[in-house]
């Protein structure tokens, strides 16, 4: 879809109007499927076919998006623990050599402090893109983003902004995380009105997600999957592309249910979905990449559609970003609803160490949800 | 006894050691209990209880306050114990390292050879009434406040026989008998907790200090300056100690800090920098900072200068931010283990074979403690609920889809 037709839907929604979201044939071809490590082409936005696509992971993918933001705007800065040598997942790679350490440099140790310097720093209009090690670090950091970063320009009537402020940070399990490197707080930043949460679910869409991020002027919050870094290849389009925020993607129709999910948990979520279909569930499979703003129009078609609604993520169930899909799509859609929504997610204990297989909302608990839910 | 007869003639500073009723469980009462001490009874040589003069070269630099003595006295007991316990540590600390390359540990593993004598100087001059809280790389910490091997290596399996039952993992052990607050796997914690526990200490009028100790490269966290603020102005008893391994991960402090130094860093508290690998400067720099609390004076900060000779983690060689001659230096002069050794060799109180055999006595006592950790099983799956809340609070919690919740009664 080009980008005057979706500023032009979005219009139309607005003045109530609500138009079906046509799905163009090559979405419906994009599947993402990690689980082979060796995924088909796939292709952001706007994709022509023309544009040469290189083999790339997610981390290789965040590191070519960063080169880009940094080369097509010089008052643009990536700071955070590490980082200079290229950061402990490698997303930083060559820039501090290719840009200078003035551009690229290291903080100590102080999540709180790198924030608010990132927010001081992009109220004079710079693009600050700040990591944060580890999600699970953020805390630190929460006061700054609530209460700075997200008010900033309510506060001062629009004369400032923090907009240009981008903070990157790697969440969710790892298979040995344990309680503080495995955490999924993207629940935490949904409620705050004034930021964009985004999670991107592979490596194209880590690329042209993360470049839309940085380039919007609001604060925005980027949650990379750091489980799928090494494991989840794709074939990358080169060059400067940006995929839209606040847009769902669905990346399979379906007839009978509604699923969805976001980031690393769409791998879990497609191999459900591959194996109910064995049992005749047709899927319709969501990723809803933002958060916050998040696509409420797509999934509400979609469930009228199907009339069932199952979404799944691994942070904790209760008060996860999943209540809120819940709530608004039964208020949205009660009368097309069959099934209540069903939510399949973590428990409600801190991230466990040696229990973590039984903590994650698996494949089998997601199959086990979806047949229940299409036989209520 | 003439164990703690030999700990008073030592020449530590007297303090009192009458906890509110009942015996003070010192360090060395604590290792006669356990099973492998006797051992040593049988196996080493005669135990001499005579006085032995050691002199500390490397200087204690003090902020506004006055430095200890640059000399102290130990024993011969004294010495075998240091060299048993640091020989423990480190075989530990190696097994670790091996169980971890195996797959059998799994998650972050924060390895603390190099750094023995911190933990076992410190132990040497509180007991086990003094509260103490760290950061990750805790296991040779929690061993020095009257762990076992076993406790150690479970809980880094993840198995029931583990101190936290397998549910902490590396970074979180903790002994509430010995009043070890573990063990925190988020950096610049250790500070304002354990300021808190020297405001219960001040308030409840015991006479014990609380020790938090953190690392050069969390001391940058805010959260460290503001309990140091709280504790400066309350005066309250606690000794914060950085333990100094030069590397923040691989940041090295010059790259971290704008200031050369943690023990000056604050100007309204005083500060000591000691010779982290010399368990005799440790133990002579803590015994001074536990009195200065107990006289009233406030918090004080002892920064200890000392060396890990693993990197961060084991997902970390620890040799690309540093070089190799680097830490093949400092363990051919610094080592806190050899320092022992040559004192033992050289008061004639064993010879280099003998001190060997007792080594190998630890090695053997570590390796018993991995098999026994390897047969206990792991935890039970209603463990993954257990303990989110109290006890009997009767909150709901849900599993993984809202059909699954338990009431949390255990």
């Amino acid at each position: 879809m080009q980008r005057g037709t979706a500023a032009l839907l979005r219009c139309a929604r607005f003045l109530g109007e609500l138009q079906p979201r046509r799905i163009s044939s090559l979405e419906t071809a994009r599947c993402f499927s990690g689980a082979a490590m060796q995924a088909q082409p796939s292709a952001p936005e706007g994709y022509d076919g023309t544009a040469e696509l290189k083999r790339m992971n997610l981390f290789t993918a965040v590191n070519d998006a960063l080169h880009i933001a940094l080369d097509t705007d010089p008052n643009s800065y990536i700071f955070g623990e590490d980082v200079s040598f290229g950061g402990v997942f490698r997303c930083t790679t060559g820039l501090a050599e290719r840009f200078g350490r003035h551009r690229v440099f290291n903080t100590p140790l102080c999540e709180q402090g790198i924030i608010g310097f990132g927010i001081g720093l992009a109220a004079m209009g710079s693009r600050a893109i700040a990591e944060i090690q580890f999600a699970d670090y953020i805390f630190p950091a929460f006061d700054q983003i609530v209460n700075e970063a997200a008010k900033c320009r309510y506060r001062s009537g629009n004369q400032f902004d923090c907009g240009g402020l981008t903070i990157r940070t790697p969440y969710g399990a790892v298979g040995h995380g344990g309680h503080y490197h495995s955490q999924s707080p993207e629940a935490f930043f949904t409620h705050v009105p004034g930021l964009k949460v985004v999670v991107p679910r592979s490596p194209s869409k880590a690329k042209g997600l993360l470049l839309a991020s940085i380039r919007d002027r609001n604060p925005t919050v980027f949650f990379e999957p750091k489980g799928l870094y090494r494991m989840a290849v794709e074939e990358v389009p080169i060059g400067d592309y940006e995929t839209e925020l606040g847009r769902a993607e669905v990346l399979r129709e379906g007839s009978d249910v509604t699923v969805v999910g976001w980031g690393a948990q769409m791998l879990v979520l497609e191999r459900a979905c591959d194996a109910v279909e064995k049992e005749g569930v047709s899927c319709e499979l969501i990723d809803l990449q933002t958060l916050l703003p998040w696509d409420v129009d797509t999934v509400a078609a979609s469930v009228s559609k199907t009339g069932r609604l199952v979404i799944s993520h691994e942070a904790p169930i209760t008060s996860g970003f999943g209540a809120e899909i819940a709530a608004k799509i039964a208020e949205r859609s009660f009368l097309k609803l069959e099934a209540p929504v069903a939510r399949v997610c973590g428990l409600d204990t801190p991230f466990p160490l040696v229990f973590e297989p039984f903590y994650l909302p698996t494949e089998s608990k997601v199959a086990d949800a979806i047949m229940h839910t299409v036989s209520f | 006894m003439p164990v703690a007869g030999a700990m008073l003639r030592c020449g530590l500073p007297l303090l009192s050691r009458v906890g509110g009723g009942g015996r003070v469980l010192s360090w060395p009462d604590a290792l006669l209990a356990r099973s492998w001490s006797g051992q040593a009874e049988q196996h080493s040589p005669a135990q001499d209880d005579k006085p032995i003069p050691v002199d500390i070269p490397v200087p204690f630099l003090a902020h506004n306050c006055d430095p200890p003595p640059q000399h102290t006295e130990t024993s011969g007991e004294e010495l075998f114990r240091f060299f048993r316990v640091m020989n423990v540590m480190r075989r530990m600390e190696i097994a670790s390292d091996l169980l971890y390359k195996q797959g059998h540990i799994r998650g972050f593993c924060h390895l603390y050879d190099g750094q023995e004598a911190v933990a076992v100087g410190m132990e040497a001059a509180l007991t086990w009434e003094d509260p103490l809280i760290t950061a990750y790389r805790e296991h040779c910490n929690y061993l020095g406040r009257g762990a076992t091997v076993t406790q150690v290596v479970a809980e880094l399996l993840g198995r029931q026989a583990g101190c936290s039952r397998g549910k902490g993992g590396s970074m979180h052990m903790y002994h509430l008998d010995h009043h070890y607050y573990g063990g925190n796997g988020i950096v610049g914690t250790p500070p304002p907790l354990g300021t808190g526990l020297a405001y219960a200490l001040q308030y409840l009028k015991k006479p014990n200090v609380a020790v938090a100790m953190y690392g050069d490269g969390s001391a940058n966290q805010g959260q460290v300056a503001e309990a140091m603020n709280m504790a400066a102005l309350w005066k309250l008893p606690i000794v914060y100690v950085v333990e100094n391994n030069h590397f923040g991960m691989g940041t090295s402090e010059a790259r971290a800090s704008a200031h050369h130094g943690f023990y000056d860093r604050v100007g309204y508290i005083p500060g000591i920098k000691v010779d982290g690998m010399s368990v005799f400067a440790v133990k002579v720099a803590v015994a001074h900072a536990k009195e200065w609390c107990l006289a009233g004076r406030g918090p004080i900060l002892l920064e200890m200068d000392t060396y890990r000779y693993h990197g961060h983690s084991m997902s970390d060689p620890g040799s690309t931010y540093r070089t190799r001659d680097e830490i093949q230096g400092v363990r051919r002069e610094r080592d806190p283990i050899d320092l022992v050794h040559k004192l033992i060799t050289k008061e004639g109180l064993a010879t280099a074979e003998e001190l060997k055999a007792l080594a190998k006595e630890c090695r053997a006592e570590v390796d018993a403690a991995v098999k026994e950790s390897e047969a206990s099983p792991e935890p039970e799956e209603a463990e993954l609920f257990t303990h989110v809340y109290r006890a009997d609070t009767g909150v709901e919690m849900f599993g993984a889809d809202r059909h699954a919740s338990r009431l949390q009664r255990n």
